[in-house]
């Protein structure tokens, strides 16, 4: 039985470059200042990446397959916790869209085949929000924002 | 990001519930909005252009089908810009107030 699947969009303008905006997301060196995370692969379509966590301890948080690359405009990759890895129903997709805006970039998150109601559903619509405003703001103000601040209680 | 934009999208209930509408449920069509909306299928139109113009709503075609999600990006600029600033604020007030009645 196949259970039920969701989806997301996410939308942000950054005043950038198509570039850039790629490279950020697959240059570790770059990615680890604003998403406290290294995305790592050699970027070829059927390879590996791992979301590495850019601490001491290297944590691979997520991971899947490079489906589809073609900088500066779109990256298409699987996605899945590595506590599932061998389930194949587990990996949902992400695809990148980078379009060129006059003085800025419009890029597009979709993230979509995530199972319903599932901790990785919950979990991506607290990140992506975080993570693409901490990008948007590297890129314009050359700092990124603390992807892991939590709340401050009352 | 239009922080004017944002503010005036949000400042309007029925727009609000659209949000509330596609938070519950992403990735709607026009029609299946509607059916929650006391309001001619043109108004609700109206008010969705006006989400999108703030970069609240995003839409993707699938195939004749017009699918709209919820896009908290800019929620998350304006908390940053708008709310987080002000609670740290109030926190240190309070850090203060601690410090200084129990003297340390």
């Amino acid at each position: 039985m196949s259970k039920e699947k969701t989806s997301f969009v996410y939308v942000t303008y950054i005043r950038s470059t198509p570039e850039k905006v790629f490279e950020a997301i697959t240059r570790p060196e770059i990615a680890r200042r604003y998403w406290g995370h290294e995305n790592v692969s050699d970027w070829k379509p059927g390879s590996t990446w791992e979301h590495v966590r850019a601490n001491e301890q290297r944590t691979v948080n997520v991971l899947g397959k490079v489906v589809e690359i073609a900088p500066p405009t779109r990256l298409v990759i699987t996605w899945a916790s590595p506590a599932q890895a061998d389930d194949p129903a587990s990996y949902s997709r992400v695809r990148f869209d980078v379009e060129a805006y006059q003085d800025m970039v419009r890029l597009t998150v979709t993230h979509d085949e995530l199972e319903a109601g599932s901790g990785m559903a919950k979990g991506i619509q607290q990140g992506w929000p975080i993570v693409l405003s901490s990008l948007k703001s590297l890129l314009e103000t050359g700092q990124g924002i603390d992807v892991f601040a939590k709340p401050l209680a009352a | 990001m239009d922080a004017d934009k944002v503010f005036k999208a949000l400042g309007d209930p029925t727009r609000r519930k659209l949000l509330d509408l596609l938070y519950e449920k992403n990735g709607q069509t026009l029609g299946e909005l509607c059916e929650h909306l006391d309001m001619a299928r043109q108004s609700a139109a109206q008010h969705i252009g006006l989400l999108e113009e703030a970069n609240l709503v995003s839409t993707v075609r699938r195939g004749r089908e017009k699918l709209h999600f919820i896009n908290p990006v800019p929620l998350h600029e304006v908390y940053e810009r708008w709310v987080r600033k002000f609670e740290r604020r109030r926190l240190g007030l309070l850090h203060d107030l601690k410090k200084e009645l129990e003297g340390d």
